[in-house]
């Protein structure tokens, strides 16, 4: 395999690493923070890539972003909406609007389950020409997600700093401290949301541009993608400042779409993806678990052979 | 400053785990009041407090904070006024967040989206320095790390960080070992009286509940058995504590059967 090659897998794997990891950074904030599995990423994600999609179609490129992120506020907002007023359990709540959402997304797309926008001019195809006579010619695929990742983290690491975000931090830490404190559970958990699916949305809307597609599965199995990246940038950066935190759950989010490239070059069949994100999320999570209990097995075994119980 | 008229709760109302916490419970407050709470476990003390703090909503009656009638008040609303501490010392405190964190959520002030300002963290260390413990120079550390103890104590300064017109202490020096509850304690009514805070301290150490404060109630079965307040309550001891629980249960006992006949 030549070295252009390899640039090539090491390069689209940045892309899509980079892209995804905007909803890695989303779970950063409902699940590592607000302690919240927020099971509608799924149909955020995809809300997202329609919303951006058809806006651009119409014509409107730039404005694309900021529609696709109001989506995924609005996406959010009924699911906090679901579990903080309305006594929905929360992992139920993001399971109805996940649900709910399949079919919106096919309204967005007016009926259709799949948009081409190969001739659609998109933030990418806008960059390209932007870009066309500098050195930077040709990397908007990889610019793009890059300058959104950027903005995205510093606006965690000085958001989570400010009272609102202490708050939002303290509602997943100690609910118990929270219910008995001045802090209003349901606000924070209502803008914590409504924020994280911000970024699901921008996410879906940058993955969708960037393929010039999107069809009603995009974001299937997102979720778990998301957490595996997650939970690999934890293990690597789970200690720190936000800031450092949060590059490394992007950080994660690269590392998986490397290995899963990699995988694909060992003739791994590329529908394997859900299953290596699934069989990853398990073992990150179970193995701390299995950590815990090695003690006790190993003390266990040791008695029952010395002491003959 | 605090009024408590009829206020009654039965949780659980026609089914077999019915159970009546408060029946017709009168109370004021006056402001600087220092008031121990004792009685034997189900009496109704921690209800009580969960009443005024606004966990529920009691049956009947009405809570009156400062003037202001509260009793629609949800929680968070009335946290604002109310500090509040719990036996359990990791209950007070969010042990994944670091000491200055901790302190900023409970120092409020500033708007939602306001940073912590160096002013504010150096007040953070100047009251830190107050408990001894060494923990002003902690301050970047999470609280998860600290000692039931230190956190109890870390509670306590952000329950009164912004001094509350109402602090409930809900036995919150049972869970500590004999010393640090007693540097707690010590710190507690220093606190208090150095704020005049109004204060309402749950404790099952009769002892203390006779030393400290200016005030004592004796609860059971959801009502105010004893109030113990200035001529009445001087040279109290111990002893006479015991027999005068006893005489009351006796009595209310007696009352309930006679009702009940």
């Amino acid at each position: 395999m030549s070295l252009s090659a390899m640039w090539g897998l090491a390069q689209t794997a940045l892309e899509l690493g980079l892209t995804c990891s905007l909803t890695v950074l989303a779970l950063f904030l409902s699940y590592s923070m607000l302690n919240v599995c927020d099971l509608s990423t799924d149909g955020c994600f995809t809300l997202g890539a329609t919303v951006g999609a058809v806006v651009a179609i119409a014509g409107h490129p730039w404005l694309s972003i900021p529609a696709a992120m109001g989506a995924g506020v609005l996406s959010g907002f009924v699911t906090a909406v679901l579990q903080t007023r309305m006594g929905i359990d929360s992992l139920l709540a993001g399971i109805i609007v996940n649900t709910g959402l399949y079919s919106v997304n096919i309204a967005v797309m007016g009926g259709s389950s799949l948009l081409n926008m190969n001739k659609t001019v998109t933030v990418f195809t806008g960059l390209k020409s932007l870009l066309a006579d500098t050195p930077l010619a040709g990397t908007q695929d990889l610019i793009v997600p890059f300058i959104a990742v950027i903005l995205v983290i510093v606006f965690l690491a000085l958001f989570l700093r400010t009272r609102l975000g202490l708050a939002i931090r303290a509602t997943g830490n100690n609910p118990d401290m929270v219910r008995s404190s001045s802090i209003n559970p349901i606000f924070t958990t209502t803008v914590g949301l409504c924020v994280a699916n911000a970024f699901t949305g921008l996410s879906g809307c940058l993955l969708a541009q960037s393929q010039k597609s999107v069809n009603i599965d995009i974001g299937s199995g997102m979720v778990t993608i998301a957490l595996a990246s997650l939970l690999i940038g934890q293990t690597f950066f789970g200690k720190g400042s936000i800031a450092k935190r949060a590059a490394g759950v992007v950080f994660g989010s690269i590392i998986f779409r490397l290995v899963y490239t990699i995988a694909l070059r060992f003739n791994m069949p590329a529908f394997m993806l859900k299953l290596v994100s699934s069989v990853i999320v398990i073992v990150a999570i179970a193995g701390p678990y299995f950590k815990t209990q090695l003690p006790l097995l190993r003390r266990r075994l040791a008695g029952s052979g010395k002491e003959g119980r | 400053m605090l009024t408590l008229k009829n206020i009654s709760k039965t949780f659980n109302p026609g089914t077999v785990n019915e159970k009546t916490a408060l029946t017709g419970l009168d109370l004021h407050l006056d402001k600087g009041d220092f008031v121990t709470v004792i009685g034997a476990n189900g009496a109704g003390k921690s209800t009580l407090f969960n009443a005024i703090a606004g966990s529920f909503l009691p049956d009947t009656g009405s809570i009156i904070l400062d003037g202001q009638d509260v009793t629609f008040q949800p929680e968070f609303k009335r946290a604002k006024a109310i500090g509040r501490l719990f036996q359990d010392p990791m209950r007070g405190s969010a042990p994944g967040m670091t000491i200055e964190e901790n302190l900023a959520l409970a120092a409020g002030g500033g708007g939602w989206l306001s940073h912590v300002s160096k002013a504010e963290k150096a007040a953070f260390r100047d009251r830190l320095a107050l408990l001894d413990m060494g923990l002003e120079d902690r301050m970047r550390q999470p609280v998860g790390l600290l000692s039931g103890g230190q956190r109890q104590a870390l509670t306590l300064l952000m329950a009164t960080m912004v001094p509350p017109k109402l602090l409930l202490l809900d036995e919150h020096t049972a869970a500590l070992d004999p010393g640090t509850a007693e540097k707690v304690l010590a710190l507690t009514e220093s606190i208090v009286r150095e704020g005049g805070l109004t204060c309402l301290m749950i404790t099952h150490n009769m002892s203390s509940a006779l030393e400290l404060g200016n005030r004592t109630l004796m609860m059971d079965a959801g009502r105010i058995l004893l109030d113990l307040k200035g001529p009445r309550r001087e040279g109290l001891t111990v002893d006479d504590l015991l027999r005068m629980f006893k005489e009351n249960v006796g009595k209310a006992l007696d009352n309930d059967r006679m009702l009940l006949s």
